[in-house]
């Protein structure tokens, strides 16, 4: 057997492999629970800050990687935008609905880049889920353990899409993301209109800072 | 350290103007509150959390912690009995419960150990109560080194610091050391949330205002409030 061969076979065998894993993952995630799913991406996301030794060191890109990678596909970024701005969604062009979104998301990623940056190893209680399987909507509920303060309740979002469960808003402590952001989409919208929230946003994520 | 007497008469005054304007909207005294933020970020950016990083990197965290518990068990006290007055008699008895555990094995406060054995803390105050009893919320207000607060949870506060316990210290020097140390603690343990606000707000005064409004109907449900009606 020539080494071209023998590499042709091997690789082969890994393509086999590849379309088997993901033959595999996708029916499971299709049928992942919502719960199931927010308490393996977290779980997931902080194995690999806690063992990244760029994300130890506070290398705040390294970490937004991470969070785009791991977190951002499990998001629905659209909606959450959508339901941030309210009546004025309908304003907005498809095009200008896009922008938004992903500056919407960016904003988001660098927030909790920044959150993560502060992680320490508190432990998460993921409390049990109520649901009927014709749910498309779920809450699923978190509590944060810190070591010396007060445990902070983290509730999910969630809506049912082709590819699994999405998180739409985050309510920490009583305090929604998207209902937050509501009354600040407004007032941009207020002072300059869908553009001047347009470049709010992005002036917010080339770090100007906030009023 | 005068800063509590001069807290309650920026309160007394702010709340005075709130009475004057009509609660049609959640923050009809946005332009002074906006105003009062300003001297708020200008005091705290330069003074309290510059002090507040000190005291958090000096004060090893078993300390931070033991001061923070001290403070948590005398408000469980209160919460127990915010319970009581809004007819939760439960949640009552389960701060009270709280309360002398922390206090007999729990050296005196120091230590939280309810906590550590599963038993929530209640997080009842007289701002709750009000809300309960169906005392109108009164217009949002921002004080200067206080933070946000309305006009139905500042009269909360006002109850609160006269009820005591640390009011009734006869030496002035340890009251005001307590109140000083009280109020360094609670800021150091926000240095956090201050710098994710600073990321994540378009507009930091809205950002507050919205996720201090939305904090407290959470605390008046008990964390399970109704769905809010939407306001177009």
């Amino acid at each position: 057997m020539s080494l071209t061969t023998k590499t042709r076979g091997l690789r082969a065998i890994g393509a086999a492999c590849v379309a088997v894993l993901i033959a595999a993952a996708l029916p499971a995630n299709a049928q992942e629970a919502p719960d199931a799913m927010v308490k393996r991406v977290s779980q997931d996301v902080i194995a690999t800050i806690k063992a990244d030794p760029l994300v130890q060191a506070g290398n705040e890109a390294r970490i937004r990687e991470v969070i785009e990678a791991k977190l951002v596909p499990n998001f629905d970024f659209p909606r959450m935008t959508a339901l941030a701005m309210g009546k004025n969604w309908r304003a907005a062009s498809p095009e200008q609905q896009k922008r938004l979104a992903d500056e919407f998301k960016t904003l988001l990623v660098r927030t909790y880049s920044g959150a993560l940056t502060k992680y320490r190893d508190e432990a998460i209680d993921y409390k049990p889920l109520r649901m009927s399987p014709a749910d498309t909507d779920v809450t699923v509920r978190t509590l944060v353990m810190k070591s010396g303060g007060q445990p902070i309740q983290i509730d999910y979002s969630l809506t049912k899409a082709a590819d699994g469960w999405k998180v739409f808003d985050v309510v920490i402590g009583g305090v929604s993301l998207v209902t937050n952001y509501r009354d600040e989409f407004n007032e941009q919208m207020k002072n300059g209109g869908v553009d001047g929230l347009i470049k709010t946003l992005s002036d917010r994520n080339k770090g100007v800072a906030a009023k | 350290m005068k800063t509590m007497p001069r807290l309650i008469a920026a309160t007394a005054l702010a709340l005075l103007a709130g009475c004057a304007a009509t609660p049609s909207k959640v923050d009809p005294l946005e332009p002074m509150n906006r105003a009062l933020y300003k001297v708020h970020d200008v005091l705290d950016t330069n003074i309290v959390k510059p002090v507040a990083e000190g005291y958090a990197t000096v004060v090893p965290q078993f300390m931070r912690t033991g001061f923070a518990n001290v403070f948590n068990n005398i408000d469980d006290l209160f919460s127990a009995v915010n319970g009581l007055l809004q007819g939760k008699p439960e949640k009552a008895g389960n701060d009270l419960g709280r309360v002398l555990i922390n206090t007999f094995f729990g050296m005196g406060g120091l230590i939280d150990i309810a906590s550590d054995a599963g038993i929530e803390r209640g997080n009842e105050d007289f701002g709750q109560t009000f809300a309960v009893w169906g005392i109108p919320q009164g217009p949002y207000l921002f004080i200067p080194l206080f933070g946000p607060t309305t006009v139905r949870d500042g009269a909360g506060v006002i109850v609160r610091i006269a009820v005591g316990p640390v009011g009734y210290i006869n030496d002035v020097a340890l009251r005001n050391s307590i109140y000083g140390v009280g109020y360094v603690d609670l800021r150091s343990q926000v240095l956090e949330s201050g710098s994710i606000v600073d990321t994540a707000a378009l507009d930091r005064y809205i950002f507050i205002r919205n996720a201090y409004l939305q904090r407290r109907r959470y605390l008046i449900y008990d964390g399970k409030p109704p769905p809010e009606p939407e306001d177009e």
